[in-house]
């Protein structure tokens, strides 16, 4: 029996991993190469629509750009970081050795390279990439798509299977490894928000196999779910593709409520405030995920009841994220701040996360979307969650854990240089897009009316410069992963809270073979 | 092999494993195979090959077999925990669950066809325009004999969205023949499956045999008739993938219900082998059976709901 092994030697080491401390290192490269990927396609889309007028690229490769573009950056960049983070951190967080189903673990993680090599070889199939948009809407994936289609439907299903084994194992992890004294109402809240997500997931990643299953028939074997010819409805795909699409979004944000609600009171020195009423509101709005998702269709023709359920049942989420926004203020009300990099990403993340909440908002009300919908107000909505949202927390996540996981500290200097130049030019390039939405310009189309040039420019250039902030990023990550100041207190930072604050820095290969007491 | 110890105040912790990265390899193989030989179907000129899917498919439930096979050996080697046993079973039944949910979103298509989207293509409601301009002559019942494309006369002179083929089925199943059968095949062999873990529980070994055997009798006798209610339908209903919705709701709840009535008598086959052969199991270690248990019930409630929703209502 191996009790004191430590890694394996070479390549063996990741391709038969089983370690979840391993397994989230890979997860956290894999994702934040699809990062990399889906950034590069951002940015041929921001250069087309530096200026009106075709400039680069066709429209047809524009299409396939942001379809591209969105699912790299959901599916394969910031879904995948977040389980890697949970990996890491999950059984550090509650005094478990491992991941409940380690191999099951592995499996999980070597499904996604097979299922982005396959959705990317798509760019270089007769009749080019999935061009009908991430949300894939029939009958624009069905009976309009390129043949291609077929294997995004298949890299759908593996990524599916990946996420529902992954959920499994967080789920069976929280529920069945934690330490003596652990009890629910003591875990930290990323471990909360990560089962609640988990849940979501179980339960939504199946519903969409069942959409792309359906789309399959459709094309290959003659069925007529969303074909009105044969008695479906197009409509019906979009019913089906929100159930797990609203929750989908919150599948995204969760973890990164969770990464705040960690990094907020370890930097203002204050335990975090309202700690139940935080589990309650996530739970809470999973809860309210599932009954809301038809306020992305206003406009397919809802029945007005429908419309008005769907209004004031989205409505309703602001109450749960108000506690939460209001939690985290809280916390850091008369705390002895210091604004570290994951502290400085944090804020950010409650600054600009609140104003992608209140576009929200104004997008929940079913008449004003009316005038909102598909224009690029939603671009810059969905941008202001996803990214200042989950990505931004996610670099906080890295900057606070990273001297947890190698011993050794970033550079702090350059960690808020890229913090700056990240917020600066995250707002550059997102804030204008509401202004040029609400005055009529249509997202997914590579042209634009002369009026909306100067604010597109000013888009684009906030873009690269976001962009180039990832750069300094990866480099800071590597710096300091192989020439970063040693750390070896366990605590790292004075205010951090848990149990992973109390193993040795860097965390060593196995913690926990013997469980900790949680008093 | 994995190492794992059993007392209660240590951890189990897990040694490397080849079997993910083979499966996941095996399982890309698979899809990829599939994809090029639909895509050669649909859109090629020649035959389709699927010598890639086979190749897949095979790589796949050997290893599969190979996975379940050693943890099968670990357990009976007692390597496993009282908590590991646990995680296993918390496993399944959160796997369970996201079945229910894949079920569900079938269930959810039939519901929405049959409430909403139907009665809208006939004009219900607000939606008069919308049979008047697109779909005139057509009128909303279900089963749906007759597609709104055939209501129009056909796929030529209609709107863009008219494509492909729909022509509606000459008669719907009824709910009592051979579904009425199935259904009480099926509700029996839960019953049995539950007297056999009963049996199990009291460690009456040969008891055990008699109903598990008899519950993958009544399992494969299911799967039989079901066969042969889609050769009919086929045959002499006129009911195919391609008569409209009624056929592709009919095809995709029941089709994904048989294969996984396929798959649950699969799983429960390994255990009366692994208990007739290999003498596994014992009155308090018996998690192979149990989880094939669960599922299998799970598929029995399922086909509960098909009966119901698809066949009678």
């Amino acid at each position: 029996m191996s009790e004191h092994h430590g890694p394996a030697k070479g390549i063996k080491r990741w391709i038969f991993a089983t370690n979840h401390k391993d397994i989230g290192t890979l997860y956290l490269w894999f994702s934040f190469a699809m990062f990399i990927i889906g950034g590069a396609f951002a940015m041929i889309i921001r250069a087309e629509l530096f200026q009106p007028g075709l400039q680069m690229i066709s429209p047809e490769f524009f299409n396939q750009m942001t379809t591209m573009h969105g699912l790299v950056m959901v599916f394969g960049a910031i879904m995948p970081s977040f389980v890697g983070l949970a990996n890491w951190l999950i059984p550090m967080m509650i005094g478990a050795p491992d991941m409940a189903l380690p191999r099951m673990n592995n499996l999980s993680f070597w499904l996604l390279p097979f299922a982005f090599t396959v959705l990317l070889s798509s760019l270089f199939m007769e009749g080019g990439a999935p061009n009908f948009g991430w949300t894939f809407y029939a009958p624009l994936s069905t009976t309009y798509a390129p043949p291609s289609v077929t294997f995004f439907i298949f890299g759908v299903h593996l990524m599916g299977a990946s996420s529902i084994m992954g959920s499994i194992n967080i789920i069976a992890t929280v529920m069945n490894m934690r330490a003596p004294g652990m009890t629910y109402m003591k875990m930290p809240l990323f471990v909360w928000t990560w089962l609640i997500t988990a849940f979501l997931l179980v339960a939504v990643m199946p519903v969409l196999a069942g959409a792309v299953t359906m789309m399959l028939m459709d094309i290959h074997f003659g069925t007529s779910f969303f074909n009105a010819a044969g008695g479906g409805d197009p409509v019906l795909f979009q019913h089906v593709f929100w159930f797990f699409g609203h929750p989908e979004v919150y599948i995204i944000i969760l973890p990164a409520f969770g990464v705040v609600s960690q990094i907020i009171p370890a930097f203002s020195r204050k335990p975090l405030f309202g700690y139940d009423s935080m589990v309650y509101a996530t739970a809470s709005i999973a809860f309210l995920s599932f009954i809301v998702w038809a306020h992305h269709m206003y406009t397919v023709g809802m029945p007005i009841a429908g419309e008005l359920f769907f209004m004031y049942a989205t409505m309703l989420i602001a109450v749960p994220t108000g506690v939460k926004v209001f939690n985290w203020i809280t916390t850091m009300f008369k705390g002895s701040i210091t604004f570290e990099t994951p502290m400085l990403f944090s804020i950010g993340f409650v600054f600009l996360f609140t104003i992608g909440g209140f576009t929200g908002l104004m997008l929940a009300i079913a008449p004003a979307d009316v005038q909102y919908h598909d224009s690029y107000f939603v671009v810059a909505h969905f941008h202001y969650v996803m990214v200042a949202g989950a990505v931004f927390s996610m670099s906080a996540a890295i900057y606070y854990w990273l001297p947890k996981w190698c011993g050794r500290m970033y550079d702090e200097t350059m960690g808020k240089v890229h913090f700056w130049i990240a917020f600066i030019g995250f707002n550059i390039a997102f804030f204008p897009q509401h202004f040029v939405g609400l005055a009529g310009m249509p997202r997914r189309i590579p042209d634009y009316a002369l009026q909306f040039t100067d604010f597109n420019m000013m888009s684009s250039i906030g873009a690269f410069i976001y962009g180039a902030a990832q750069i300094l990023f990866l480099f800071n990550v590597i710096r300091t992963i192989v020439a970063g100041k040693k750390v070896d207190d366990p605590q790292v930072w004075e205010g951090a809270q848990g149990l992973e604050w109390t193993i040795p820095t860097p965390a060593p290969y196995h913690t926990f073979t013997t469980p900790p007491q949680v008093k | 092999m994995t190492a794992q110890t059993g007392g209660a105040d240590t951890y189990y912790v897990p040694e490397q494993s080849r079997l993910a990265i083979c499966l996941a390899t095996s399982v890309a193989v698979l899809i990829l195979g599939a994809a090029i030989g639909l895509n050669q179907m649909t859109f090629g000129s020649g035959d389709a090959n699927w010598t890639m899917l086979w190749l897949g498919l095979l790589g796949f439930v050997v290893i599969l077999a190979v996975w379940f096979r050693q943890t099968i050996v670990e357990n009976r080697a007692g390597m496993n925990s009282a908590q590991l046993k646990h995680s296993y079973a918390l496993g399944m039944q959160w796997f369970i669950f996201s079945e229910v949910m894949f079920f569900a979103c079938f269930f959810g298509v039939l519901f929405y066809v049959r409430n909403l989207a139907g009665p809208w293509l006939g004009g219900e409601g607000a939606k008069l325009m919308t049979n008047e301009v697109l779909w005139p002559a057509f009128d909303f019942s279900w089963p749906m004999q007759t597609t709104p494309q055939e209501a129009v006369g056909g796929v030529a002179d209609q709107i863009p969205a008219n494509t492909g083929t729909f022509v509606g089925p000459k008669e719907s199943v009824s709910w009592s023949g051979i579904p009425l059968i199935n259904t009480i095949l099926l509700l029996t062999s839960s019953v049995t499956c539950h007297f056999a873990h009963v049996a199990l529980k009291a460690d009456k070994r040969s008891a055990f045999n008699l109903w598990l055997g008899l519950t993958l009798i009544l399992g494969f006798t299911f799967v039989g008739f079901q066969a042969y209610e889609y050769y009919e339908a086929y045959n002499h209903l006129g009911l195919t993938l391609e008569a409209g919705i009624y056929g592709s709701t009919f095809f995709i709840l029941t089709g994904f219900h048989g294969f996984h009535v396929c798959m649950g008598a699969i799983m429960l086959s390994v255990q009366w082998l692994r208990s007739t052969v290999g003498g596994h199991f014992t009155p308090d270690d018996q998690f192979g059976f149990e989880a094939s248990s669960w599922y299998w019930h799970f598929v029995d409630v399922v086909w509960v709901g098909l009966f119901l929703f698809v066949y009678i209502l």
